[in-house]
């Protein structure tokens, strides 16, 4: 499948992908009405230390511990791959949050679980932090599992 | 001194609306122009740090910033402009000379601007370039003066050294040290791409890019820096520097702060000292001296290489051409006023040399005059901004064009001309590792490519036009030129007629 890849050697630490990624998930289409006076809730987050920076977002893992931790069937990993949350069914419980490895779950403040569905969801295809990423350090690709 | 004299060259205009906090003008201004107040939510800037480089402008994802030019304006005075004003105040709290860097801005002619190119109509056919093969390959360096045969009657068909060039462009020297690595890579992947060549400057050949030898020249200036006999052979061609457009008659100077390790290796200096150019050659006086470095240079590569001879245009161009052409050099390179720089002082970045334009006719006029034009290729340099200009420079003589504003254009500079700082927002001239990393050179190697894949399109469209299907037969071909709003002294030196005649 294809999966979102962060070059650390490129990543800038701008953190404009944060900001496409909420853009993209906010169902708005101007980016000043989606975000603006908002708190901002990207799926992706960009971990600083000093000079280093690096772009984390879901790894949709071949075996994610979100899904088997996830006590109301809400996470489930699909015939395509990608690790997708049934808002219906998430009853809230951060499970997930607390199991991820990569600290990829996170939350809004309805305590809906979100994390990164590749833009699969949303209709874009590419997904935006890929997209709006200025230095090409966040690249979409096919790997061999 | 408690009273600033200077006011801010640039206003920051922030439309609030549209402003959602990001900050990410905040993280990418090397220069620390913008700042995020929590007390209040708002974002300010220190004017007086911003050089207009517009990264900020570009990577606001919601469009709210825009760059003007400060409009307070001190009185009007024709004599005393507000820059010159304010030149002073500078140096009257410094001290020191002004550094600017990149090309000439004040407003000299420019003569590309003032010569129009001529069109098949009627009588003639143009070409359509999308159905018929159109040559923009050149060849540079010495041709034969006349045919020759051997004994047995056959012809003499061994050349002197050539550079096989796809298109009538190569990028100029600009040094490791003021550009980036991964300037250097995207200039050196993408001239590999392309069939032409790149320059080191004078700042050595990173080892990484020695594999890219065969689309490399490297140079030899005043500072010797990283030359040894792997760096000679490494190269496709051997350049020697005497002078650069943007600053005839000086040297350079690297501060120690830019080298790092990875350049103290390169240019074989001591990390952290400075790298002084001197401003002449300690060994060439004369064309005699020129011609005993030439000469050396090919004896150590085995004459397999051909030798360019890089200078600045100025007064006497002509002759100086004349006699680099009989030192043995297999390509003249003459770098116009307006040419860039990483640094250099002010004054004599504005004030110093001449235009390409007539340095250019003139030389290849004196050459042709005096029968030696097939001694040497012309490569000219110093402001060629587009397949046009290199279209006007090839009808005027040249043989090439060299460029590196241009590219440096592609790779994402905006001209701010603050170089010499060492922070380039772009990842260009700097080598401060963080801003480094901003240049990535994949898309920089595509975006080069995809550049110069245009202009080539274009050159072949304006040969084309003009029935011209081989640059080769463009060269020197001034009847496809004619000037407007010249005077006659300028049609005379340029060689060409005025529109109408």
């Amino acid at each position: 499948m294809k999966r979102v890849f962060v070059h650390e050697e490129w990543c800038l630490g701008c953190h404009l992908c944060e900001y496409n990624c909420a853009f993209a998930n906010s169902g708005v289409n101007d980016m000043v009405k989606a975000l603006k006076g908002k708190p901002v809730t990207p799926r992706i987050h960009v971990e600083d230390d000093g000079k280093i920076h690096y772009a984390v977002s879901c790894r949709h893992c071949e075996n994610p511990l979100c899904t088997k931790g996830c006590i109301s069937g809400a996470l489930t990993k699909g015939d395509d791959g990608v690790v997708t949350i049934d808002h219906e069914k998430c009853v809230g419980c951060l499970s997930c949050m607390l199991l991820c490895p990569y600290g990829c779950i996170t939350t809004d403040e309805k305590d809906v679980v979100l994390k990164c569905e590749l833009c699969v969801k949303n209709g874009r295809g590419t997904p935006a932090c890929v997209e709006g990423c200025p230095n090409r350090a966040i690249v979409y690709e096919e790997v061999e599992a | 001194m408690a009273v600033n004299y200077m006011i801010p060259s640039f206003e920051i205009e922030r439309n609030d609306y549209r402003c959602i906090r990001c900050r990410v003008c905040e993280r990418q201004c090397a220069n620390s122009v913008h700042r995020y107040d929590p007390d209040g939510d708002v974002m300010l800037s220190d004017e007086f740090k911003c050089v207009d480089c517009q990264r900020c402008v570009c990577l606001c994802p919601t469009h709210a910033l825009k760059i003007r030019k400060n409009e307070n304006e001190l009185r009007e005075n024709a004599n005393w402009k507000q820059n010159t004003i304010l030149e002073i105040y500078k140096q009257a709290n410094t001290g020191g000379v002004l550094l600017s860097s990149m090309g000439n801005p004040e407003p000299f002619p420019v003569y590309w601007d003032k010569i129009l190119i001529n069109a098949s109509q009627v009588t003639n056919p143009s070409i359509d370039p999308l159905r018929e093969p159109m040559e923009t390959r050149v060849f540079l360096g010495k041709k034969p003066h006349d045919m020759t045969r051997d004994k047995n009657g056959k012809l003499n068909t061994e050349l002197p050294p050539q550079l096989e060039l796809e298109l009538p462009i190569m990028f100029s020297a600009m040094s490791y040290g003021s550009i980036s690595y991964n300037a250097h890579k995207s200039l050196a992947t993408a001239a590999e791409t392309l069939g032409t060549l790149y320059n080191t400057g004078e700042g050595g050949l990173h080892e990484d890019f020695y594999q890219y030898g065969k689309n490399t020249i490297v140079q030899v200036a005043s500072g010797r820096f990283g030359v040894y006999k792997d760096y000679l052979e490494a190269g496709a061609a051997i350049e020697i520097k005497m002078g650069q457009g943007a600053k005839p008659g000086i040297g350079g100077h690297l501060p120690g702060a830019k080298v790092g390790a990875d350049i103290s290796k390169t240019r074989m200096i001591p990390e952290g000292s400075d790298a002084i150019s001197p401003a002449p050659h300690h060994d060439i006086y004369s064309i005699e001296d020129l011609r005993q470095l030439v000469y050396s240079l090919k004896e150590a590569t085995g004459y397999k290489k051909p030798v360019i001879v890089k200078v600045a245009a100025v007064h006497n161009i002509a002759a100086i051409a004349s006699g680099i052409a009989r030192s043995g050099a297999d390509i003249i390179a003459i770098d116009g006023f307006r040419g860039g720089t990483g640094a250099a002082p002010t004054r004599i970045r504005d004030n110093v040399g001449i235009p390409i334009e007539l340095a250019l006719a003139s030389v290849d006029k004196r050459l042709r005059d005096e029968g030696i034009r097939q001694n040497v290729s012309l490569v000219v340099g110093g402001s060629i901004r587009s397949a046009s200009d290199v279209i006007k420079a090839v009808a005027l003589g040249a043989d090439a064009c060299y460029i590196a504003t241009s590219a440096l254009l592609a790779l994402g500079c905006h001209l701010c001309r603050t170089c010499q700082s060492g922070k380039c927002n772009w990842g260009i001239a700097t080598q401060d590792p963080e801003l480094v990393k901003r240049l990535n050179p994949e898309a920089g190697k595509e975006r080069l490519v995809n550049m110069l894949t245009a202009w080539k399109h274009e050159i072949k469209e304006m040969m084309g036009l003009m029935g011209i299907n081989s640059i080769e037969a463009l060269r020197g071909n001034r009847m496809m030129l004619r000037g407007v709003g010249l005077n006659e002294k300028e049609l005379e030196i340029l060689g060409i007629s005025h529109a109408g005649e």
